[in-house]
């Protein structure tokens, strides 16, 4: 999103222990299935991954998206059609499913990247809802059954998924492997000139960048980050279904990236842990989910766009500004 | 019986009604986001959910107030749109200023709000809502069967988008509203309460979508849902039609209506996506739209 108006990604000159908070997160996350249900943790690591790769696009290219649930849920039923009917090694699914993902990425984007702003984000709204269409009714998407009992099967032929902690660490490993490629792509000379395109993109044309090129490329990429989050989820939870393709889905990632701000690395992690948790909560009670989700959205966009991470960042730089003698 | 490429004439002639009706809708509703967006820059995601509280409304005041269909062509668009104006000037009007796309996210939120308490209250399943008994039964135009109450609704909304369109382009009111269009700062200077004019076309913007919601009460149920899956269609047509010009808003929905009825009778599986597809195919040739002109 082109927030020029307010500064909410400039996060030099904090000094946080970025590696010793990195190294206590990824012991968290190594422990943490001995003290949560871990398909709960998968659950929060498949969204976190979706919502990383989503911010990449309205994060770092400005670009909101409404149509992300087309390469989550497309690569899910790729995935899952790979493994259940052609008997494919999972990981070789998942491959198959973030590939899928990004093929479709680069139909969508081909198209929606020929308009700015407000209108790509209704047009990949459209083209997402034409996607589910298509999935309601070609055969191997099984229409409003979906692709149930997906085996978990051996990874490479040696890890037995079936195993919760197994699972659990594949998925990890999968969402670090996420991560990191989002990390390495923000932070790269590519990274930076899609910051500028989403700063100002007259004068990065101006500059002689080919725009459109660029945000293809980042739309691409994003895809098949959300491809593989869909993949893996499709192991993990052993189906895919229309839930998955359905604006409702685009809706949520945007609300988790938002919610945890947009713009921060770690951002959509925190939201998606957020949401996720949420619903598992609500889960049992007949509140509806819908009703809190847009509450949520409605506050976060009145009073609180900087979103959880954003605003810990903005914390510590007053703090940091503060103890500093000017 | 008569078949035009081996088509059963009234199968073919039923569609194309069918089509002119549901273009009625995506004219009214994509004529309203015109407005709102051509004044305030943002996407009333929320349409569709004012459509459908136009319909509940109508349901409500009939079946908790006795209150029929007539009045309630005037009445349910009053409520809808001074809901509305409670939304502006509360929350919208906030945003102005920012990022257009957040203007698009509050009303989605406000969309997922007004949707999910009409399911929790009312279920996923429609409920019916009678035409008024001087619309029940059907003409006969000599080529097929005409419901009276389908002929209504198409000449209601033609009257409607003409109304509106002359509105805006003949009155004093919508002089005010395409010059703060081009130019707000500059009408402002010139005396004219411009946040009010804001506040009056979000309202006459949900209100034109309410007006829609009642009419389609009797054709289709009401339910909840009935304004989410319609309003991203009506994006398409947005999408294809351009926002620059109202009466280009209005063409392209009567138009992709028929459209989408003529798929249903020549090639049905297409018929649920005929008009993404037209939107593809319109972003490859003319990425402004029919009518729009470049942003």
């Amino acid at each position: 999103m082109t927030v020029q108006s307010q500064p909410l990604q400039k996060q030099e000159g904090i000094q946080i222990p970025i590696k010793a908070l990195a190294a206590l997160a990824l012991v968290g996350l190594l422990a943490a299935p001995f003290a949560v249900y871990p398909v709960l943790l998968m659950s929060v690591l498949c969204f976190a991954l979706f919502a990383c790769a989503f911010n990449l696009l309205i994060g770092y290219v400005g670009l909101l998206s409404f149509g992300h649930a087309t390469f989550f849920g497309g690569a899910a039923y790729f995935t899952a059609h790979a493994v259940k009917v052609w008997g494919w090694d999972p990981l070789a699914g998942i491959l198959l499913g973030a590939l899928g993902a990004a093929a479709l990425g680069l139909v969508v984007g081909f198209l929606a990247i020929r308009r700015q702003g407000i209108y790509f984000a209704m047009i990949t709204l459209a083209l997402g809802q034409m996607f589910a269409f298509i999935c309601l009714q070609v055969p191997f998407t099984h229409g409003e059954d979906g692709i149930q009992g997906v085996p978990r099967g051996r990874l490479l032929g040696l890890i037995d998924l079936n195993e919760p902690l197994a699972m659990y660490y594949v998925t990890l490993a999968i969402f670090l492997f996420g991560y990191f490629a989002v990390w390495r792509i923000v932070n790269s000379p590519f990274g930076n000139i899609l910051k500028a395109i989403r700063e100002n993109e007259r004068r990065a044309i101006s500059l002689g960048y080919r725009v459109d090129r660029y945000k293809l490329g980042a739309f691409v990429m994003s895809a098949a980050l959300a491809g593989l989050a869909g993949g893996t989820k499709a192991i993990v939870f052993q189906f895919a279904t229309l839930t998955d393709v359905q604006w409702q889905m685009s809706g949520e990632v945007i609300l988790m990236t938002l919610l945890g701000g947009i713009g921060t690395l770690i951002g959509p992690v925190v939201g998606a842990a957020f949401v996720i948790a949420l619903q598992n909560y609500l889960a049992s009670s007949d509140f509806p989910v819908t009703v809190l989700i847009g509450v949520i959205f409605v506050v976060c966009v009145l009073v609180f766009r900087r979103g959880i991470a954003g605003e810990v960042l903005e914390f510590l730089r007053q703090k940091k500004n503060r103890s500093l003698p000017s | 019986m008569s078949t035009i490429f081996g088509i059963p004439a009234p199968a073919l002639y039923g569609q194309i009604l069918i089509g002119l009706i549901n273009g009625s809708f995506y004219a009214l509703l994509s004529l309203g986001l015109a407005v709102i967006f051509g004044l305030l820059r943002v996407i009333n995601f929320a349409h569709g959910a004012q459509y459908m509280l136009g319909a509940f409304a109508a349901y409500g005041l009939l079946n908790y107030a006795g209150i029929g269909y007539w009045p309630s062509l005037v009445l349910a668009p009053l409520i809808v749109g001074a809901v509305a104006i409670i939304i502006e000037r509360t929350m919208l009007s906030r945003l102005y200023g920012l990022d257009p796309l957040y203007g698009l996210l509050l009303t989605f939120g406000l969309a997922l709000i007004f949707e999910g308490v009409f399911r929790y209250w009312f279920g996923t399943s429609g409920k019916p809502y009678a035409p008024p008994p001087q619309l029940t039964g059907a003409f006969n135009l000599g080529f097929m069967f005409l419901p009276i109450y389908r002929g209504w609704v198409v000449v209601a909304s033609l009257v409607i988008c003409l109304g509106t369109w002359l509105l805006i382009e003949k009155t004093r009111l919508g002089a005010y509203l395409r010059a703060a269009t081009e130019n707000a700062t500059l009408v402002q200077a010139f005396g004219v309460n411009v946040p009010r004019l804001l506040t009056l076309t979000y309202g006459l913007g949900a209100a034109l979508a309410a007006l829609a919601g009642v009419l389609a009460a009797p054709i289709y149920q009401v339910s909840p849902l009935m304004g989410t899956n319609l309003i991203i269609i009506v994006f398409a047509v947005v999408v294809v039609g351009g926002m620059g010009s109202i009466l280009g808003a209005i063409v392209t929905g009567y138009v992709l209506g028929i459209l989408e009825g003529l798929t249903k009778v020549f090639y049905p599986e297409a018929s649920s996506i005929v008009i993404f597809v037209v939107m593809a195919l319109v972003l490859l040739v003319r990425p402004a739209g029919l009518f729009g002109r470049e942003a």
